[in-house]
């Protein structure tokens, strides 16, 4: 149906840099799964970076309980792995989560997929989530089911799970070496006993590589999460990245360690550092040749509602959804409609970027250095969100290979819209530092003020492009600084270097 | 002889399904452990249960008022941090 030459001509063009299969367009993230698996991931937001832009996603907090500890999450908040610590979710029972989701999928028809992943671990609370299941299975079809697990009883539960049409699961694997785990899990709860330091880290490893065999070996998809925590696990997740991808997991999504001292965790408490915004590109950059690398992935919350990186949770809390009217079997008429049309406009694009990346191809002769660019969007893949209202932003890499995606870094809009802007100053200043290292910030509209600190630190702003499709404006830019011999220098300064 | 669960516990049901003796029940604002139930799992487990899933320091008494899991026995941390 789809998809670029990029990557095929990408493999003999470009040995450094990049190793080998992330390179090129952002959705090549994919290109490489075999047609099935396309299928399954094309609309699910968490799996594929395109469909983030258009489909969404939420989770439901019936899981409260886990079964293990991590140095990273403080239970007296949520997990902080799957969900940003320091709020407590609304925990629901199976019953009012069914109706939640009922009521989002009737609110937000482009809500494709319902995922259970804490607040404590899903599969701890193997009733809680199993209900919940069944009961959608039953009276809400069209919704696809995921489940996030540490993995600890992950071998005990594959049977029932494959029983609800749950095609994707995620399991966090932080480490495959007992040592490393001791430094990462104080505890396990295993066969009715808690089980400190090494062994308990050693039956998680076990357990989690167990589950990730037997998953792939029902075709259920797997996806293996990471948390990278400077100097404990960071130069051990490439043989994790391995080892996974050579058991069957079809991604991998290296997230940064949260760990601020106010959450109160144990690397909060003790002064573990999380990965610089650099550290965590070169560690997914490394990674990557071995795997498909996920970049976009928001570490949200257990309760979250919308498309990434947005939140719509508080439209449907409890005494919210208990006065709605739902009318589902209207409702999934409705979304399949949505959904069609969003799929038809996702091919009509595939379409267009085969012509012209059969002409890219024709330029292709001289090799430039890649160029970071942050991009300022609200969703649908255009460039469609003012610089001063961003509260995050998606970093792009073109270079002579083409155009990728990198990452988002967050930030606190610079200016929340309004006359005053209070604070504005100190929260570009946060903004400037979280774009190091790019070099051009696209956004629908850019003010005056933030202008020349921007450029001063050797961001140049751009609004020229507002509502053009992020890929396109980005490799226009790209190819203005080609014209103006932006591209060349650097590379030769380089070289003196090397 | 029975435990307690006090203030700090966090509602997150880990305990409730693993008591043998059905002791521990939803309550507000916290879950509770009905004193004439609770066993401490004498006769069925080598260790009290819900003592060993529970992940908040301090959350279950026994008998005597002393903590089954006192502060930094979990998660490591070191009170004086906790404290600060």
């Amino acid at each position: 149906m789809e998809l670029p030459v990029l990557n095929n001509t990408e493999s003999e063009a470009a040995k450094g840099g990049c190793s080998s299969g992330s390179c090129g367009s952002t959705d090549d993230q994919m290109n490489h799964l075999p047609d099935s698996i396309r299928d399954k991931v094309k609309n699910h937001p968490c799996y594929s970076e395109e469909a983030h832009h258009y489909f969404a996603r939420m989770h439901v907090a019936v899981a409260p309980a886990c079964n293990i500890q991590c140095n990273y999450c403080n239970r007296k908040y949520d997990c902080s792995n799957e969900s940003r610590p320091g709020v407590v979710s609304e925990v629901l029972n199976p019953k009012q989560a069914v109706k939640k989701v009922m009521a989002v999928a009737a609110t937000i028809p482009q809500m494709t997929v319902l995922g259970i992943a804490g607040p404590g671990d899903a599969l701890a609370n193997p009733q809680r989530t199993f209900d919940t299941f069944r009961m959608l299975n039953e009276q809400a079809p069209d919704i696809k089911l995921c489940v996030s697990t540490n993995g600890l009883n992950l071998p005990a539960n594959v049977e029932e799970m494959c029983q609800y049409n749950i095609d994707h699961v995620t399991i966090t694997i932080n480490c495959v070496d007992p040592d490393v785990g001791a430094k990462i899990y104080p505890w396990i709860f295993w066969n009715n006993k808690r089980i400190k330091g090494r062994e308990g880290a050693a039956i998680l490893i076990e357990q989690q590589q167990k589950g990730l065999e037997m998953l792939v070996a029902k075709g259920v998809l797997v996806k293996v999460n990471s948390v990278m925590i400077p100097g404990v696990n960071d130069k051990h997740l490439e043989e994790v990245s391995k080892i996974v991808k050579a058991k069957g997991a079809f991604l991998h999504n290296v997230m940064p360690l949260i760990s601020e001292e106010e959450h109160g965790t144990f690397y909060g408490l003790t002064g573990q550092r999380g990965p610089t915004n650099e550290e965590l590109q070169e560690l997914q950059d490394s990674c990557a040749g071995d795997m498909n690398m996920m970049r976009h992935c928001r570490q949200c919350r257990a309760d979250a509602v919308g498309l990434l990186g947005e939140d719509r949770g508080s439209e449907f809390t409890l005494d919210k959804i208990e006065e709605m009217e739902i009318d589902y079997p209207a409702a999934m008429k409705m979304r399949a409609e949505v959904h069609a049309a969003i799929n038809e406009e996702l091919e009509s694009k595939h379409a267009a970027k085969e012509t012209k990346l059969v002409s890219i191809e024709g330029l292709k002769k001289e090799v430039t250095r890649p160029v970071l660019m942050a991009v300022a969007t609200k969703s649908g893949g255009v460039i469609n969100e003012h610089f001063g209202h961003a509260s995050e932003f998606l970093i792009y890499e073109a270079s002579s290979n083409g155009v990728r995606f990198i990452g988002h870094r967050k930030t606190t809009p610079y200016c929340e819209g309004g006359d005053t802007c209070g604070d504005g100053e100190s929260a570009l200043d946060v903004t400037i530092r979280e774009l190091s290292g790019c070099e051009v910030v696209l956004c629908s509209k850019v003010g005056y003020e933030p202008w020349g600190p921007l450029e001063a630190a050797g961001i140049r702003p751009n609004g020229e492009h507002a509502m053009e499709a992020i890929e396109d404006a980005v490799l226009a830019v790209y190819e203005e600084m080609r014209a103006a011999g932006k591209l060349v220098e650097k590379v030769d300064e380089q070289q003196k270097v090397a | 002889m029975a435990f307690e669960i006090i203030e700090s516990c966090t509602n997150c049901y880990a305990c409730e399904p693993l008591c043998p003796s059905k002791a521990i029940y939803e309550a507000k604002p916290h879950f509770l452990i009905d004193a004439e139930k609770c066993t401490e799992c004498a006769g069925d487990f080598e260790e009290p249960q819900c003592a060993s899933i529970c992940p908040i320091e301090g959350a279950i008494l026994n008998e005597d008022g002393v903590e089954l899991n006192p502060p930094g026995s979990l998660t490591g941390i070191p009170p004086e941090k906790l404290a600060a």
